[in-house]
């Protein structure tokens, strides 16, 4: 069976508003492209799940509006600072935090890779994480021996749409992503997987032994789009590197909402920008 | 040997706390926890793993994300270190928020896998490089991973040792308290008794000071794990060792 392959800003157009959207962090592979397309389309109160934490990405979407809730272990933008809209956003109250640790994101998405309602893990308790989710519980573990061993129950995480980028892909929906296999876990929890790839190769990447141990099947592949440069203005792990210029030049700029309506103008929402896409 | 650095003599400091471990692990941003534990790895005849997150020369991992905190679960794991944008005196940290958490006057990027690692890595250093009652206070206003928990939690893991720009603390397990271990070359008891914001047990005789890498010791931070450190850190190794 063939992926559907669209352009990207056809591939954007297909997540509604208020999606649960899990996103990648900055060092694995992200579809910048594909989140400047949903900017343009002004996607409205969108739930972006980090997996496990959120960096780039999440700040330019919710600089422009475009989200109500993050689900995330960290906003980081790394060695460039505090993530500036994300920092300003929450302060203000305008989007609703669901602060969780790392692995709790990956447990709650292997109960959904699973088909369970829930996974129990350890750690959390005694923590104001915890005190937060009134989504998760504390029970006992149903196999302890004598005395209580307390324990805590995270629902099955299932988002709507897992957005990701990947070197490279095939017409059959086939996507390597290398080592970094938390790709692969958001594409066996999410409900459809979108994936933007710097080139679609000729052939079937299954056929070769060696692609086929790093590679997202297609049966959780709904639609691939072509972006060269995908990442931009971030790197890929053995691809390009960041455009250290250009991202120091985005957190200055995000430090005011003016400044990243200027930084929205002039890369995001521009015809030149869009056709370049 | 030139004058040594601080970095050098918490690099020298935190390392003596990982010798004899059969894995470190190092978080994001932590160029003197990873040089430490590249230092201990030397004195270690091969017997000692160090995966440094964000490394490509020093990360074994190939199953995703998730992977490092399955290992640490299993406890596969023995060191890790965290900071905290504040640390209290019940060892708690905070990297969330301070002031209210629905509207805080400032908030950090947020708890990573600390509300997990503290629970279940039997060694965990803590590091701060701001000692100032800012920093170091008597209550977090967020807690994204407790210091201690009650008899019936499962709690393999937990604090062992807080170093700072001015001290190294260890952890007093049955007063769930930190004691001053030792005062670094330069800074006196009184003025860490001003700049913490939390009460801690002072030892009986007198504190000791820090100790300062050995001229052999201080070769092999300058020399090999200098230049192992450059890969992951290039401006932390070009400031404080001429890496180029």
């Amino acid at each position: 069976m063939l992926a559907r392959e669209l352009t990207i800003e056809e591939l954007a157009s297909e997540i509604p508003d208020g999606s649960k959207l899990a996103l990648p962090p900055d060092y694995a592979y992200c579809a910048l492209s594909a989140v400047r397309a949903l900017i343009r389309q002004q996607k409205r109160e969108l739930h972006l799940v980090g997996v496990p934490s959120l960096g780039f990405q999440a700040d330019m979407l919710i600089g422009a509006g475009c989200v109500a809730t993050v689900e995330t272990a960290a906003v980081t933008l790394s060695e460039y600072g505090l993530a500036p809209r994300f920092t300003a956003a929450v302060k203000s109250g305008s989007i609703t935090m669901m602060d969780a640790t790392c692995p709790a994101i990956h447990a709650a998405l292997q109960a959904s890779e699973k088909g369970i309602p829930f996974i129990p893990l350890r750690g959390l308790i005694g923590s104001d994480i915890l005190k937060n989710r009134k989504d998760w519980k504390v029970g006992n573990n149903p196999f302890a021996d004598e005395k209580d061993d307390p324990i805590v129950f995270l629902p099955a995480l299932k988002p709507d749409v897992a957005l990701i980028h990947a070197p490279i892909g095939d017409k059959f929906g086939n996507v390597w992503v290398g080592v970094r296999r938390e790709q692969m876990l958001m594409a066996h929890a999410a409900k459809t997987t979108y994936v933007t790839v710097e080139e679609i190769v000729e052939g079937n990447i299954m056929e070769d032994l060696q692609l086929k141990a790093a590679a997202i099947p297609g049966i959780y592949i709904n639609v691939i789009a072509e972006a060269k440069n995908g990442a931009w203005p971030i790197g890929i792990p053995g691809g390009y590197d960041s455009d250290h210029q250009h991202l120091k030049g985005y957190v200055e700029l995000a430090q005011t909402a003016e400044g990243f309506d200027q930084y929205k103008n002039e890369h995001i929402y521009n015809s030149k920008a869009e056709a370049a896409e | 040997m030139s004058t040594v650095l601080l970095e050098e003599i918490l690099i020298n400091a935190i390392s003596k706390n990982l010798d004899g471990l059969g894995h470190i692990a190092v978080g994001a941003s932590s160029p003197i926890p990873g040089a430490a534990a590249l230092l201990a790895r030397t004195r270690s005849n091969g017997s000692m793993r160090v995966s440094i997150l964000g490394s490509e020369d020093n990360n074994f991992f190939s199953d995703g994300g998730k992977e490092i905190f399955d290992i640490a679960g299993q406890g596969r794991m023995d060191a890790f270190f965290l900071s905290g944008a504040q640390i209290d005196g019940k060892a708690n940290v905070n990297l969330v928020a301070v002031g209210d958490y629905n509207q805080p006057k400032a908030r950090f990027p947020g708890s990573f896998g600390s509300g997990y690692l503290y629970f279940v890595v039997p060694r965990v250093i803590l590091f701060r490089l701001e000692h100032t009652p800012r920093t170091l206070v008597k209550e977090v206003d967020f807690i994204s991973a407790p210091g201690f928990s009650d008899g019936d939690i499962y709690r393999p893991g937990g604090p062992y040792k807080l170093i700072t720009d001015r001290c190294l603390f260890h952890v007093n397990k049955q007063k769930k308290c930190f004691e001053l271990e030792s005062v670094h070359p330069g800074h006196t008891v009184d003025e860490i008794l001003e700049q913490t914001g939390f009460e801690f047990l002072l030892p009986n005789n007198e504190v000791p000071e820090t100790e300062t890498p050995d001229d052999a010791t201080l070769k092999v931070i300058r020399g090999e794990v200098a230049r192992e450190i450059s890969e992951i850190y290039p401006s932390f190794a070009s400031r404080v060792f001429g890496i180029k």
